[in-house]
């Protein structure tokens, strides 16, 4: 069994080719589509690579990420944030917050498995 | 009585129309010859007194001197002298004297200011849909989260020979339901840019589409005041400015509502007690048992006055919000400015009224502006539905504005709140409740 990516998306379509990508490179991965319950989520699942949506149903990518890094049980895990708010203030935000990197959409697929693989590495 | 509109020059018409000479006025009208040579020259202002009798002595109605065409010029000028800055101020009693020496200056000063005018608006208009349009950034939002699995889904399929026909299926399917969806959503974005680049008035989002039908009606809906009344989709289907089914939804439960109140509070008898009582909600509310949110809307929905067949709103406005200050209805009260999106001044009894639910809460409120004008305003926050012990209370306020006349008229000694429409375009630098800066102030 891969290492396991867990991916934190309402999209179900962008959801579908994200998962197909990563398993196709050998990960191990895991959806998710509603934020209110995505930290426990990601506590119990306590994946390699989390790849968070910034706009959840329920709570945003970036309240999510803040609680992840203010819980000793998951403020390490490597976090890729995406976004349909490419805007430069966006990314610092996303940074402030504890995002290790950030892709806006549309992404290129190529992007999404060298970040995700960069993260895993590190 | 306006004396705006170059009175001396009107006196010294009517006198040499009747062949009479300017001594013979003057001794007539009890002044000095030297005197009413001032005032035919626009460089004195003339008295009510006085005026009556010019009037007199020259045998016509004193409209016939104080009055003219030229009213807008003089409301025009005024308002560029209300609106200047720095010193020396315009000399604004010397007003007639400036129109009558330099006629062509005077009505490219009032045409100038009358752009200035319309370029604020204009400008208070996009401000107010940039930063406060929540429509076009979750279309943008939905437009960008489509092209993103297009363009994963099309790479994956471009780029994998061996993909499993199963997926490759699944691809397909999701490739053109997304291609479906970004073309929708791309339209939406180019009517709805398309509207925002035209001039005011054309549509954007479902409720401002519901609000330029509901103005297109009157506020009035004639066919539900009749029994039996006919079903509400009936009225909307087909109508042009409800392009949209959010728009149609809207409307549809805009119609029910307002059958209710129409069979609760029927057009004749409470037209009546209007007459009766005047437009006192608390009043109304007692003589039919009824609800004073209902009664609120049957006075706004009340149409007002104009030709016969002809659709005018009546004078009443109307300001709905729900429990978390966002407003669902607005029928502007003239002079009464409403903002197109987010809440509006915090300093509107409705907000006290939503902090106090089942207060009826009663107030003057002064609305910014070049001319301050007052409007009194009724407010009450009531529950939607009845209470359950397993679903939240839903809380509506609603805020009935009546216009009260402008600031100095008779009978506006009221105190008064000072108020906006919305912090982003209320000019009141100074104001306690400000919730950010406001694009008519200069940064200090």
């Amino acid at each position: 069994m891969g290492r396991h990516v867990l991916v934190i998306e309402d999209e179900p379509n962008i959801v579908a080719a994200i998962s197909y990508i990563l398993a196709r490179d050998g990960w191990r991965v895991s959806t998710h589509g509603h934020g209110g319950d995505a930290v426990e989520v990601i506590r119990r699942a306590a994946p390699d690579v989390v790849i968070l949506d910034m706009m959840l149903p329920g709570r945003s990518g970036l309240e999510i990420l803040q609680a992840l890094r203010a819980d000793a049980a998951t403020q390490g895990v490597p976090v890729l944030m995406l976004t349909a708010k490419g805007q430069p203030r966006d990314r610092d935000l996303a940074e402030r917050c504890g995002a290790d990197r950030f892709l806006s959409k549309p992404f290129a697929n190529t992007d999404v498995l060298a970040s995700v693989r960069a993260l895993a590495g590190g | 009585m306006a004396r705006s509109a170059l009175t001396g020059t009107r006196i010294r018409e009517r006198r040499m129309l009747r062949g009479m000479r300017q001594a013979d006025l003057a001794r007539a009208a009890g002044v000095s010859p030297s005197y009413l040579n001032l005032i035919e020259h626009n460089r004195r202002r003339v008295g009510e007194a006085l005026l009556a009798r010019f009037a007199a002595v020259l045998g016509v109605e004193v409209e016939a001197l104080a009055e003219g065409a030229e009213a807008a010029l003089f409301g025009g000028l005024r308002d560029a002298a209300a609106g200047a800055q720095g010193a020396p101020a315009p000399e604004i009693d010397r007003i007639e004297e400036f129109v009558g020496r330099f006629p062509g200056w005077a009505a490219l000063l009032a045409a100038l200011q009358g752009r200035v005018a319309a370029l604020e608006r204009t400008v208070e208009r996009l401000s107010d849909r940039i930063a406060h349009d929540p429509h076009l950034s979750a279309t943008l939002h939905e437009l960008l989260s489509a092209a993103a699995a297009v363009r994963s889904t099309a790479a994956i399929l471009a780029e994998s020979e061996d993909i499993d026909p199963a997926w490759r299926a699944r691809f397909h399917r999701n490739l053109h339901a997304d291609s479906e969806r970004l073309g929708e959503e791309a339209q939406a974005i180019v009517r709805y840019l398309d509207a925002a680049a035209a001039e005011d008035g054309r549509l954007a989002t479902p409720q401002e589409e519901f609000e330029a039908w509901l103005a297109a009606q009157g506020h009035h809906i004639a066919a539900l005041e009749r029994s039996p009344a006919p079903a509400p989709e009936a009225l909307v289907a087909g109508a042009a400015e409800l392009a949209t089914a959010a728009s149609r939804a809207m409307a549809v439960r805009f119609l029910q509502r307002y059958a209710r109140d129409a069979r609760a509070l029927p057009l004749a008898a409470f037209r009546a007690a209007v007459e009766e009582l005047g437009p006192d909600p608390g009043r109304l509310a007692q003589r039919f048992g009824a609800g004073l949110p209902a009664v609120f809307r049957r006075l706004a929905s009340l149409p007002g006055s104009g030709r016969p067949g002809e659709r005018r709103a009546g004078p009443v406005g109307l300001v709905v919000c729900d429990g978390a200050g966002a407003l669902t209805f607005r029928k502007p009260a003239e002079g009464f400015a409403l903002p197109r999106f987010g809440a509006g001044c915090p300093l509107w009894p409705l907000y006290q009224a939503l902090a106090r639910p089942m207060t009826p809460i009663r107030g003057m409120v002064e609305m910014a502006g070049r001319l301050p004008l007052r409007f009194l305003a009724y407010a009450v926050c009531e529950p939607v539905q009845p209470a359950g012990f397993d679903m939240p209370q839903v809380l509506e306020a609603s805020m009935l504005i009546l216009p009260a006349g402008s600031a100095g008229a008779p009978g506006a000694a009221e105190a008064a709140q000072p108020a906006g429409p919305t912090c982003r375009i209320c000019p009141r630098a100074a104001c306690p409740a400000r919730r950010e800066p406001s694009v008519l102030i200069e940064p200090g």
